[in-house]
């Protein structure tokens, strides 16, 4: 199936279902290389609708602590982009419907090369890109010529992204719109939930895309009331930092850290997926 | 590559000095980065903004910073003739100051109440904190928790002058950390917050503006070396991490043929052990801090730490422009160890009576090894970019002293 085609599926799917979907980040190789692919693997049957694969990098400047250490773990425990890819790869042998989307920073994709990139993650079963250095103005680099591979790539919209500039941002964006509900960075707290809804009917006028929020959404209550004003949330640190209050004293997974997480995850999928049956909005 | 007619028309309009520079930013700080370039090209074009920046120059700052004939230095080494660009004397004791007049008179222009910054050796943070307690700003300096350690003096320095300065414990705790934290903060408090960026690196317009800022060094040295010498120098040298100091000498002659021009980067412990920060020497185009540019990084694509026994110097990446004059051939990239900085530190202290920084003994670790194979009538113009006052104690320990 060609990437695109997986997440358009599967929103239409969710409209179907006339739910929100969970969308789930974790960092590849977080804490390492089996146990991540422990937690991956599984994450589809608890839930989750969409994965974000996060690449791990050195200097992720619009990541809090939590994303940080995460990113700082897998490196230490060896997790390469070659390796990120050989992930996704292994998850498609068994699942061929759930989209995965891969977020990280650009410096490794392009010490990568941009188009030995792409034709790689096209042939692993990456179904898009959220790179978060890449703003419109830096298209030419990876946007282009991903979509002409036919690779989506999924812009981020904040709060500071006005009407004026909205356009320019949706542009060259597909599969889904990534709303970063808050200004600041990952695992900060969440704003009102009314703000939110405000702000994804606007990008709405501007998009038939769905909508994704994310940055500080960490109980499954939040989930699902994001879930009622949006297309799908996004949960990440809190995730994360199950596995960083799950490490032994030499930095390594503690039994079960797969398990506690998954739980977690069940938890927010069925947050999400109650948010409807308590008036969801439909999109 | 072939000659330019003029290597002093970048960037172009997306802030691209050639492949280099860019706008490499997250989406919600690309609204306020469009803003702080529309605002700096209007106040560029702007009279009274260039009055007022002059007037803090020449009454508070101290300029313009004398070029002083380094006589006993020249005789030492028995070639060229050397000047130092005495930057030192500037008011808080660096170049830091020229920049951060400028971009701390646009934060007040563009009504923007919260002012943050990096630093490094402490030297941009503590003009920062300056300008701020001058213009009554809440400012908040980060700085790597290493840094803080071997900088001391200037961490008590930003905080006497009123500002918070928030220890970074990330990564290598050194000015790349401090970076991220920085942008991070301005992430979150994007709506009231000005970022004092210190060096010819981040996103457009930064590396422009800072550019820009710096320019009055080179410009003065050309005034100044005229008089008297009648003419233009010959070798122009300066240190280089993030290449501000660099920058604001070489590019108002970056058109004049004749002038060689020659940085100098960090070598640390050697190039060879790894242990350095010698981004153009040692590293490979790649894209961090908002811009593409020359990084140390490993095959992956991770940014790998820097070393240098100046903080200052210290950073796994280089200004973009540079890295284009870097490719043109321009102007020449070499770097100086620890060692030999430490040697030259010693050398600028006894014959001249000037404790340099430790990040301009690197400029002067490269004239010792250049001046005495030049002509006596061979024009060279160091930069003294900062005092050493803060490296007493770095200097002491190196040298086995305690205090």
């Amino acid at each position: 199936m060609a990437g695109s085609r997986r997440i358009e599926q599967r929103f239409a799917k969710l409209r179907q279902e006339r739910r929100a979907g969970l969308v789930t980040f974790l960092t590849c190789g977080d804490p390492d290389a089996e146990t991540g692919f422990a937690i991956l693997e599984r994450l589809p049957e608890m839930g989750v609708d969409l994965i974000e694969v996060g690449m791990p990098f050195t200097d992720p400047m619009a990541d809090g602590p939590a994303i940080q250490a995460a990113g700082l773990r897998a490196l230490k425990a060896g997790m390469t982009l070659i390796k990120t890819l050989d992930q996704v790869r292994r998850f498609r042998k068994s699942d061929a419907d759930t989209p995965i989307v891969l977020m990280g920073y650009y410096n490794p994709i392009y010490a990568y090369g941009v188009d030995r990139f792409i034709a790689d993650a096209l042939g692993a079963g990456v179904d898009g890109l959220i790179v978060v250095d890449l703003p419109p103005e830096e298209d030419a680099e990876l946007c282009l010529p991903s979509l002409k591979a036919g690779l989506p790539f999924i812009r981020l919209a904040t709060p500071t992204t006005d009407d004026k500039r909205l356009p320019t941002v949706l542009k060259n964006t597909s599969g889904f719109v990534y709303y970063v509900s808050i200004t600041g960075i990952t695992g900060a707290k969440l704003t009102q939930t009314a703000r939110v809804a405000d702000a994804v009917a606007r990008i709405k006028r501007h998009t038939d895309l769905p909508v994704a929020v994310g940055f500080g959404i960490k109980t499954p209550e939040q989930a699902a009331e994001i879930a009622r004003v949006a297309d799908a949330a996004v949960v990440g640190t809190a995730l994360v930092q199950i596995i960083a209050d799950n490490l032994g004293s030499d930095g390594k997974a503690k039994p079960g850290v797969a398990d506690l997480v998954l739980k977690q995850v069940k938890l927010l999928a069925d947050g999400v997926r109650q948010a409807r049956l308590s008036g969801a909005r439909v999109a | 590559m072939a000659d330019l007619n003029t290597y002093r028309a970048g960037p172009d309009a997306a802030g691209h000095f050639g492949n280099y520079g860019g706008r490499f930013a997250a989406e919600t700080l690309m609204p306020l980065i469009l803003e702080v370039e529309k605002a700096y090209l209007a106040a560029k074009a702007d009279p009274a903004f260039h009055a007022e920046l002059s007037y803090l120059h020449k009454f508070y700052a101290g300029r313009p910073s004398p070029l002083y004939f380094a006589e006993r230095l020249t005789n030492h080494l028995g070639g060229a003739r050397i000047y130092f660009k005495r930057e030192e004397l500037n008011h808080t004791g660096s170049h830091k100051i020229n920049n951060v007049l400028g971009q701390v008179l646009l934060a007040k222009r563009m009504g923007k109440p919260r002012i943050i910054a990096e630093t490094g050796a402490g030297q941009h943070g503590v003009a920062t904190a300056t300008a701020c307690a001058l213009f009554n700003f809440p400012c908040v300096v980060y700085m790597g928790e290493e840094d803080i350690k071997r900088q001391a003096p200037n961490v008590f320095r930003m905080k006497l002058l009123g500002a918070e300065v928030r220890p970074v414990t990330s990564g290598s705790r050194t000015l790349k950390d401090a970076m991220n934290e920085a942008l991070r903060d301005w992430v979150t408090n994007v709506e009231t917050t000005y970022y004092v960026i210190g060096t010819v690196a981040g996103p457009h317009p930064y590396p422009m503006m800072v550019r820009d800022f710096q320019c009055v060094i080179g410009e003065e040295v050309r005034t100044q070396l005229k008089e008297v010498e009648g003419r233009l120098p010959d070798t122009l040298v300066a240190c280089i991490g993030g290449g501000s100091n660099a920058m604001g000498l070489f590019h108002p002659f970056l058109d004049d043929k004749s002038v060689g021009m020659v940085a100098v980067e960090a070598a640390g412990h050697g190039i060879e052990t790894g242990k350095h920060a010698a981004s153009l020497t040692g590293g490979r185009p790649g894209v961090l801090h908002g811009n593409r540019t020359y990084l140390l990084q490993d095959a992956d694509g991770q940014i790998t730490e820097a070393h240098s026994i100046s903080a200052g110097l210290d950073y796994p990446g280089i200004g973009p422009e540079h890295s284009w004059l870097h490719d043109h051939g321009r102007v020449t990239y070499v770097s100086a160890t620890d060692a030999e900085a430490l040697d030259a530190f010693q050398m600028c202290s006894k014959l001249e009576g000037i404790i340099p920084a430790l990040e301009p003994a690197h400029a002067l670790a490269e004239v010792k090894k250049r001046a005495p194979r030049l002509p006596k009538d061979h024009l060279m113009v160091v930069n003294l970019c900062g005092r050493g006052d803060k490296d007493v104690f770095t200097v002491a320990a190196a040298l086995g002293v305690s205090l």
